[in-house]
């Protein structure tokens, strides 16, 4: 039996890694998206690990709206990726700096 | 024949139902309409003070009070009244309403009916600021009271006038926040009462009234103003139109000295009398300072501006020698003021909107095309500089008698007006009006017109028999001055 | 009718008259302007010689007419005072002003301001009622303030010459230092004694000042001043600016910019002397102070003495006359100082006549002549204006104190005031008194000789340009005035309008002094209204009739001195007239150091209008743009934006600096929730 920790740890791995992927990539709005559903994941997992452990299974429904509202936001995000990029004809972070002040 | 009208009210709301009336029938096209509605309007607004006059018994107590709860929860009403210190103001604001009507008519022609709305509103604000006896109900008016001057120099006002409204603008807000704050705690202090006349009452620490007299003399110092938070005076008048600086030299620099008679003295008596040697400097370093800095302006509405700066240091210098005389000059300084700057900027009005400019080099030999004028402008300056039989010497000479009983060196600093004040006000009228014609702009100059001599002779008349004759208006104040002498000589800690 | 009914007639008679001429003379034209100007003035002159009547009979009046502004136990009024004092000053100030409205018919005959000029006049013989029928210091002060307006408004009456707007500015400017003083003197007795007095009215403050007398207060911290002195020397502050006293006076030479009806009028017999009527009016107060006597009796021998040096030195006819009205002027504030207030009183009585005769006969020369003002173009004038050189003989003859003509009288009595005072300066007064005879007898007799006798000088066939070339020369003072045509043959004598006032201020010139000499200063003429003094007891011990006075007079200094001036006019004037420029070259500085009249208008100009101006700029740039504006109000503004500027550097408008942001922020909540909130 893998104990708590190991998830633990795990999902506050990966939630670093997401975090890192936000503020340090430059480059591609895609990325940007993908480094989101990584900390979703990263929650999620940490939801199952406690609901596993707590034997409540409320943990578990919540990953489900989770993953549903993830999976339209990831929709939401795509389609206005899409926008952008027919008009800006790039994807690239640093060239959306419009709300510089 | 007006006995049970709420006449105060009146006095407040007509113009603003007068102000709205015209913003609805004006059309650019044709101004005619809202023109002579607004005159109507002003005409209508100076009768309804009429009973004022007639009615107000030579009393120390508010007369025609109205009492009615405007905000039941925080104890707000809608609390109306006035004393021997707030009738004239109000007479003379609604007087100048007139005036400003009469002398727009055939100078503004761009968006005349909102500028016509803008002053009968700002004239019925104004009335509610010196009639209103609850903080709140004050706070509003004299806030709302800032909406249209803005509008009237930052709209119709010249080149710069939208750095000028800011500076305005800026420069009253700051001080007012700070007195709401000092509303707010005096609230508290008694329990939840808004009514100016409580907060008279109130016992208070010396901590809490010294801060109190600081909180709300940012506030009135800004107004009056009082030196060194002058300098949006100046850049306000050189830029509003004349009609904006009429209402703002005559009126809403009243506003100042009203405040200081209202709440600082009777509501911070041990703090006024602490901070009195502080109050004379600033209102002597105006009167000396000022009057030596118009002296070198080159810009007539400047001038005029400064020279209102010096004249009402003795307002504020009368207000805090804490005497019978001292008060009373600040006091009829205050009205006569309000006539002779008035006078004075439609005079300069009259040449700008002939020559369009208001510097004195381009002028000279005024006299030769413009008699009449001259002649009126001559007058002006005269009651500017003080010169006894008009108006200008009244509050002066009583301040000067004032203030010798406190001590024999503020008067002569004071005094020294005398001397700067007709300099500044006769030099300018050598380089303008004396002279042989100057330019080609001055020998095409047409005399003054029948519209423009209503105004001018209206308030030479005002002039002339407030210098021969001020008694009436003396008895009319002297009962609150007693009634707030006597309150502020008594220690309130 | 009684007193009040004809005070108020005489009073505002001419008011009424101004205004009439002022607002409807325009459209009613020059006849209406005069006629109703000089009627009213007529009017005023013979309601003040009733009153003269009524109060030589014994009737005083003092009342009030209206309460002007009252406050807690004070109250201040216009009213009338009407005694012997009063009623003198009425008599002369509406006969010479009625004297000159009739000149002035002919005098401004050309003059496109006809009417304005008539009703101004009005008006200043108004104010000037005011003034001296005045109950109380603040009637007073607007008189003394109104006068002072008609003054500025007649002195620049051509207001498109230069000189003459700058003239009435300084005029203004001057006498409002001296208004300064006055209303400070006011405002002392006010503060002193309103709480007994209630008001300013004379009565109760004269009848108070004896009781504070002794007392003394601290103007200076730590030094203790007389209560009284101080008061009185700024009364007299005021009466330097109204009189033209040292160093006040610089304005009066300049007004003679004016026309000459009213320098004769207003600079020389009315206003100017309002000074004195006012320290005499205040009698009471001054003889409480010897210190503010002793200052009034040096500052008239300064006066006196050196405004006459000026007179020998000038070439413009009405400034010799201008100069010569301070030197009187100065006379007169002596015997002020010397106590001998009723004869400063009697000599301002006999000035005015003599004075306004030769003002007006400098006019009348002036016309003849075509505004031509300069002495050295004139000469041999008697031959062609005989009325004009008798009556303008008469006047200098006064003005020398030559008996039996009035100046005399009231001259000498003022030396030998001056020889019987005991107040500090007295010696020095008398000393320059004497010499001022001297330069009195020189200046008064140069002029007559200069334009009267000798050779003839002006050009009789000038014609226009020449003209304006002479006005130019002479920077506007012989400049042309406007609306008149050029000389066309020989001067010619004045119209009967001019000769007429002439001929009738010239008789009480010569009389007057021996008429009134012995009633008004020994008859117990001004009891009641001037203090009586120890001067004026020892005066009248050595005073035995008119008579003896003239025939005791031959063996005394002072004649001798005036008979030697006017000697040595002829010499250097008509004997050996070549010898005048020699002198001139060999007293070079002397003469320079006069031109300049010692040096005042160029120290004025550059010390107090140009310093008040400098200093004005200063704070203006400094103290309102540079550190109101520039540091406090947009440094406020420049401190706020410093302030935005460094935070909108955060805002980069890159999410991921955001996102960074917000950990961050997570991170310190998460801190401070978990180290600092859990260990509450």
């Amino acid at each position: 039996m893998i104990p708590l920790n190991h998830y633990l740890v795990l999902s506050a791995l990966v939630f670093a890694v997401s975090v890192v992927g936000i503020f340090l990539n430059r480059k591609n709005l895609i990325i940007l998206l993908m480094a989101i559903e990584l900390m979703l994941l990263a929650v999620n997992m940490n939801f199952i690990a406690f609901s596993h452990q707590l034997a409540d299974l409320s943990g578990q429904v919540f990953v489900f709206f989770i993953l549903t509202v993830a999976a339209a936001e990831s929709a939401i995000g795509l389609a206005i990726l899409v926008a952008l990029f027919r008009n800006l004809k790039s994807i690239n972070v640093d060239d959306l700096g419009s709300l510089k002040g | 024949m007006l006995q049970g009208l709420p006449i105060l009210s009146l006095v407040i709301w007509l113009p603003i139902a007068f102000g709205i009336l015209v913003l609805f029938v004006g059309k650019d096209r044709d101004p005619a309409p809202a023109r002579w509605i607004a005159l109507a309007g002003s005409l209508l607004g100076l009768f309804v003070c009429f009973p004022l006059w007639t009615g107000f018994d030579r009393v120390a107590t508010m007369q025609f009070v109205e009492n009615v709860p405007w905000i039941a929860h925080f104890n707000i009403n809608y609390h109306l009244g006035v004393d021997g210190i707030s009738m004239p103001l109000i007479l003379l604001n609604s007087f100048m309403t007139v005036l400003v009507v009469i002398a727009h008519w055939e100078v503004i022609t761009d968006k005349v009916a909102q500028y016509l709305a803008a002053f009968l509103i700002m004239s019925g604000l104004i009335n509610g600021v010196f009639a209103s006896l609850d903080a709140v109900v004050f706070y509003v008016f004299f806030e709302a009271m800032l909406i249209p001057m803005f509008l009237i120099i930052g709209v119709w006002g010249g080149p710069n006038r939208v750095y000028a409204a800011v500076k305005f603008f800026l420069y009253t807000l700051l001080g007012s926040l700070l007195m709401l704050a000092a509303f707010i705690y005096l609230y508290q202090q008694t329990n939840g009462s808004f009514e100016i006349l409580d907060f008279h009452q109130v016992p208070l620490t010396l901590t809490a009234q010294v801060l109190i007299f600081l909180a709300m003399f940012m506030s009135f110092a800004v107004k009056v103003p009082m030196w060194p938070v002058h300098t949006w005076l100046p850049d306000a008048h050189v830029e509003a139109p004349t009609g904006g600086s009429v209402i703002l030299a005559a009126i809403t620099l009243k506003i100042g000295g009203y405040g200081f008679v209202r709440f600082n003295l009777p509501i911070a008596p041990d703090a006024s009398h602490l901070l009195d040697g502080f109050m004379i400097t600033l209102s002597l370093i105006a009167v000396v300072y000022i009057g030596l800095v118009a002296l070198v302006q080159s810009d007539m509405k400047k001038l005029i501006a400064y020279s209102s700066i010096s004249h009402m240091g003795f307002v504020t210098l009368g207000l805090f020698i804490f005497n019978g005389e001292g008060m009373l000059g600040a006091l009829m300084q205050m009205i006569s003021h309000g006539f002779v700057s008035a006078a004075l900027f439609l005079c300069v009005g009259v040449l700008y909107d002939r020559v369009h400019s208001r510097q004195i080099a381009d002028y000279g030999g005024v006299a030769n095309t413009m008699p009449v004028f001259a002649a009126f402008f001559v007058l002006f300056a005269m009651a500017n500089s003080g010169l006894p039989g008009t108006s200008g010497f009244v509050g002066e000479f009583t301040v000067i008698l004032g203030t010798m009983k406190v001590s024999f060196w503020y008067t002569f600093l004071a005094a020294t007006t005398l001397i700067f004040g007709a300099a500044y006000t006769l030099w300018m009228i050598k380089r303008v009006v004396y002279g042989a014609v100057a330019n080609e702009h001055v020998a095409a100059l047409k005399d003054v017109g029948k519209r423009e001599l209503v105004f001018l002779a209206l308030l030479a008349i005002a002039v002339l028999a407030m210098g021969l004759d001020p008694r009436p208006l003396s008895d009319v104040m002297n009962p609150t001055i007693q009634e707030l002498l006597r309150h502020v000589a008594q220690p309130k800690i | 009718m009684d007193l009040m009914t004809l005070s108020l007639i005489a009073a505002f008679a001419p008011l009424v008259g101004a205004i009439l001429a002022g607002f409807l003379g325009w459209k009613l034209g020059r006849a209406f302007a005069h006629t109703v100007t000089i009627a009213s003035v007529a009017i005023s002159f013979v309601a003040s010689v009733m009153a003269f009547q009524q109060v030589a009979a014994g009737a005083r009046l003092d009342a009030e007419v209206y309460t002007w502004l009252a406050g807690d136990g004070w109250r201040l009024q216009v009213g009338f005072l009407v005694d012997k004092l009063t009623v003198t000053m009425m008599t002369v100030v509406t006969f010479v002003s009625l004297m000159v409205h009739v000149y002035t018919i002919g005098y401004m005959a050309d003059d496109p301001g006809y009417q304005r000029f008539f009703a101004y006049i009005s008006l200043f013989t108004f104010s000037m009622m005011m003034l001296v029928m005045a109950n109380n210091f603040v009637q007073l002060f607007f008189g003394w303030e109104a006068v002072g307006l008609v003054s500025y408004l007649l002195i620049g009456f051509w207001f498109t010459r230069p000189t003459a707007i700058y003239a009435n500015l300084k005029a203004f400017l001057v006498n409002r230092v001296g208004d300064f003083g006055f209303l400070l003197g006011i405002a002392i007795l006010f503060a002193q004694f309103g709480a007994v007095t209630g008001g300013l009215d004379y009565a109760p403050i004269f009848a108070e000042a004896p009781k504070f007398a002794a007392k003394l207060v601290q103007v200076v911290p730590g030094v203790n001043w007389s209560l009284m002195s101080v008061v009185c020397i700024c009364l007299f502050v005021g009466a330097m600016g109204k009189s033209a006293q040292f160093p006040l006076h610089v304005w009066l030479p300049d007004s003679m910019e004016g026309p000459t009806p009213i320098s004769a009028l207003i600079h020389a017999a009315t206003m100017v002397t309002a000074g004195i009527f006012m320290v005499a009016r205040m009698s009471p107060l001054f003889e409480l102070s010897e210190t503010a006597r002793s200052f009034v009796v040096v500052i008239g021998a300064i006066t006196c003495f050196f405004m006459a040096l000026i007179a020998i030195t000038q070439y413009d006819i009405k400034r010799v006359v201008a100069y010569s009205t301070l030197s009187q002027l100065g006379y007169m504030t002596m015997a002020l100082g010397a106590s001998a207030y009723s004869v400063a009183i009697f000599h301002l009585m006999t000035h005015a006549f003599f004075k306004a005769v030769l003002f007006l006969g400098a006019g009348s020369v002036i016309i003849a002549l075509h505004h031509e003002q300069d002495m050295r173009k004139m000469g041999g004038l008697a031959r062609y204006m005989p009325i004009t050189f008798w009556t303008v003989v008469i006047g200098a003859f006064a003005n020398a104190g030559i008996p039996p003509f009035s100046g005399f009288f009231s001259k000498d009595s003022i030396i030998e005031a001056l020889a019987a005072s005991h107040v500090p300066g007295a010696g020095f007064a008398y000393a320059l008194a004497l010499a001022a005879v001297f330069v009195g007898g020189l200046y008064s007799f140069r002029l007559v000789f200069m334009t009267f006798l000798g050779k003839e000088r002006f050009e009789t066939h000038l014609n226009h340009a020449d003209h304006a070339e002479h006005g130019r020369e002479h920077g506007g003072s012989g400049a042309e005035e406007p609306g008149h045509k050029e000389m066309h043959g020989k001067p010619h004598e004045s119209p009967w309008v001019v000769t007429l006032p002439l001929i009738l201020l010239a008789i009480p010139s010569v009389v007057i002094g021996a008429m009134t000499i012995e009633p008004m200063l020994y008859g117990g003429w001004f009891d009641g209204a001037i203090s009586k003094t120890e001067t004026m007891e020892e005066l009248a011990r050595e005073f035995h009739g008119w008579g003896a006075m003239v025939l005791h007079s031959v063996a005394t200094v002072p004649f001798w001195l005036a008979i030697a001036g006017a000697a040595t006019a002829w010499f250097f004037f008509i004997y050996r007239p070549e010898l005048a420029a020699v002198a001139r070259k060999k007293f070079g500085v002397l003469v320079t150091i006069l031109d300049r009249k010692y040096g005042f208008d160029d120290f004025n100009d550059w010390f107090f209008a140009g310093g008040a101006r400098k200093v004005g700029t200063g704070l203006w740039s400094w103290g309102d743009r540079t550190i109101i504006d520039g540091i406090m109000v947009n440094g406020t503004a420049r401190v706020i934006g410093m302030f935005a500027s460094f935070a909108r550097g955060m805002q980069t408008g890159y999410i991921y600096t955001y996102a960074f942001t917000m950990i961050l922020g997570v991170f310190a909540f998460l801190t401070f929730f978990l180290f600092y909130l859990r260990k509450l």
